[in-house]
């Protein structure tokens, strides 16, 4: 699998990263070094083998249903660039 | 206003919904007929029910509607660096009960993954949900009709994800207030098959799964808080053919929303594809204040979630002995009560169908039944409920819970005209007096002197001092015109301020008139 200069800047785009045009080249080429030695896996059989979600042995550990949080705005709010009455306030984001 | 949630949620891509419809057989009233022939209204809905817990689905912030911005939010839901999330049993237990309460394939293993998509409402950057193997598999909605028929939706699946925060676009100019208490509150996204017809049909979907929700207790189904929510999917097709392009309505919050929704966009789809257009594949939002739906935006591009296993979480494992127990505490849900209420109390399938609508209507109306172990005329009792007690209850603008007046104390006064204290005229005021005072039946009848006259001797002394009074009625009644007797019955009732037996004022009359 190789990416194209597109797809590189669709990527960017969906991870909100600003790439110039200069740079897509030699990302897509970064890119696909790195996918080139993730796809050394292939060669594996993984014939019958259940796909792996976690690498950890366990499952899921329940928590019991209480309010133990909450009532920390001023945390929450700490690293606002704006707030006011209590909200985070950021650019308008409706047409 | 307010945008409660952004713009672009949930979009099961195609391969992982079961986008063919098992409904055979339509009703042809549901076809629309156009400049061209008929359509026929393909839907399916995404419901979003909010899951009755105390704490959020990872953590253990409050889920209480109405909280000051920003309080109800701990710092995971903030999505601050290095917080993990927790998985909360009761959303488990509650998208298991939902599941078994739409009859549904509950699935032992299940796996939460990551949604990825920027929105200022969303600080984790992804939405956790569930793509690939959600909690609960196909299940099915029988829904009735107000005409008698009955079809049957089916569930695709239940899968649970985060609510995002709300956006307020109107509380300062050219910018938006971000409020994360709901972000990460417990949903469960229902999600149907495209079996559904018509607007009528969407809108009884929808109510009829609201109220199997409430009764299980897993979504108090109220969309004014936006607890439960709709997108609604709709496309159009020629009778039998493939299916056509299908756009989604945002969000929809009320019932008769679904309806108008569903009505006027199919209009608006026919339209385009009369007159040789095609229908773009699009979100649309409906506006209730204008009755359409309108596109949400134009999309630069297509949606690309990036769905993984969020490696924040495990497998998600129950067992049977889990599923059971929470089997084994299921209520009565809404059709197999109208079943019983039919069997049991004899009433008809549409009354039983208006008492189990609600779960807090079919307890009071089984508390008005209830007299002690003796049980009241239970048609008499589902009169009463349907009649006055909604009457009064739609005039005072009061939900059920609010009544003034309890089941038992409307059985009380359905006592009263079972054993003839009072005539069910009468009765009719002595309940408005109930609703405003909360008074007793026994003790308004008491305190009034409302009590029936059943005492013949006092009932045909009256009866005799008004045809005394007027002669003229008398002979008329006597040469034939037996029309003045009502006359007579009104003047009797007049005179006892309405409490004489009337019954007994007819027989009597009949008896000295005759004579």
């Amino acid at each position: 699998m190789a990416l194209d200069t597109d797809t590189v800047k669709r990527i960017a785009r969906l991870a909100r990263i600003h790439v110039d045009e200069a740079d897509l080249s030699p990302l897509a080429d970064e890119l696909n070094n790195i996918l080139g030695w993730v796809e050394q896996l292939d060669e594996v059989d993984t014939e019958g083998a259940e796909p792996m979600t976690s690498v950890v042995e366990m499952v899921q550990r329940l928590r019991v249903d209480a309010v133990a949080d909450g009532d920390v705005r001023d945390r929450v709010l700490a690293n606002a660039p704006l707030e006011a009455d209590g909200f985070f306030v950021v650019p308008k984001v409706i047409e | 206003m307010t945008n409660t949630t952004d713009t672009q949620t949930e979009e099961i891509p195609d391969h992982l919904v079961a986008h063919f419809t098992s409904r055979v057989g339509h009703n042809s009233a549901d076809l629309i007929e156009g400049e061209t022939g008929a359509w026929e209204i393909i839907i399916g809905l995404e419901v979003h029910a909010q899951v009755m817990s105390e704490s959020k689905l990872f953590s253990g912030a409050p889920t209480g509607f109405g909280g000051e911005p920003n309080t109800h939010v701990s710092l995971v839901d903030a999505a601050m660096p290095g917080m993990l999330p927790v998985l909360n049993e009761m959303a488990i237990r509650q998208a298991v009960r939902t599941g078994l309460g739409l009859e549904a394939q509950i699935n032992l293993r299940s796996i939460f993954d990551r949604k990825n998509y920027f929105y200022p409402d969303l600080p984790q950057g992804y939405q956790i949900s569930q793509f690939s193997d959600p909690i609960v598999g196909e299940g099915r909605v029988t829904v009735d009709m107000e005409d008698g028929e009955s079809f049957e939706v089916g569930v695709v699946r239940i899968h649970l994800e985060q609510d995002a925060g709300k956006s307020i676009h109107d509380r300062i100019p050219d910018q938006t207030c971000i409020d994360l208490n709901r972000s990460g509150v417990a949903l469960m996204e229902i999600v149907s098959k495209p079996d559904i017809r018509s607007g009528a049909e969407a809108a009884a979907y929808f109510s009829k799964l609201r109220s199997i929700l409430r009764y299980l207790g897993t979504c108090d189904g109220n969309m004014q808080e936006g607890s439960l929510r709709a997108d609604v999917n709709v496309s159009v097709r020629r009778p039998g053919e493939d299916l056509g392009t299908r756009c989604e309505i945002k969000n929809v919050n009320s019932i008769r929303f679904v309806r108008e929704a569903v009505d006027y966009e199919a209009r608006r789809q026919i339209e385009i594809l009369e007159e040789g257009g095609e229908i773009d594949q699009e979100t649309r939002l409906f506006d209730p204040d204008r009755g359409e739906t309108r596109s949400m935006r134009s999309k630069e591009e297509a949606h690309d979630y990036r769905y993984f296993p969020d490696p924040d979480l495990l497998p998600v494992v129950i067992d049977e002995a889990y599923v059971a127990e929470i089997k084994a505490s299921l209520p009565e849900l809404p059709d197999i009560k109208a079943a019983r209420f039919v069997s049991e109390f004899g009433l008809s399938e549409y009354d039983a169908g208006v008492l189990v609508a609600e779960r807090e209507t079919a307890e009071f109306y089984e508390a008005v039944v209830d007299a002690g172990g003796a049980k009241r005329d239970p048609k008499i009792a589902a009169n009463w409920i349907t009649g006055d007690f909604f009457r009064r209850l739609n005039a005072d603008e009061l939900a059920i819970a609010d009544s003034p007046v309890s089941g038992a104390q409307l059985g009380g006064l359905i006592d009263l005209i079972a054993d003839g204290t009072i005539s069910g005229k009468i009765a009719k005021d002595v309940f408005d007096e109930m609703f405003d005072s909360g008074k007793d039946a026994d003790v308004i009848v008491e305190e009034k002197g409302l009590k029936q006259i059943s005492d013949s001797g006092e009932i045909s002394a009256v009866i005799d001092q008004i045809i005394a009074d007027n002669p003229e009625q008398a002979d008329q009644y006597r040469s034939g015109n037996t029309k003045v007797a009502g006359w007579f019955t009104g003047q009797a009732m007049k005179a006892t301020q309405g409490k004489a037996n009337p019954q007994m004022v007819n027989e009597l009359l009949q008896e000295k008139l005759g004579s």
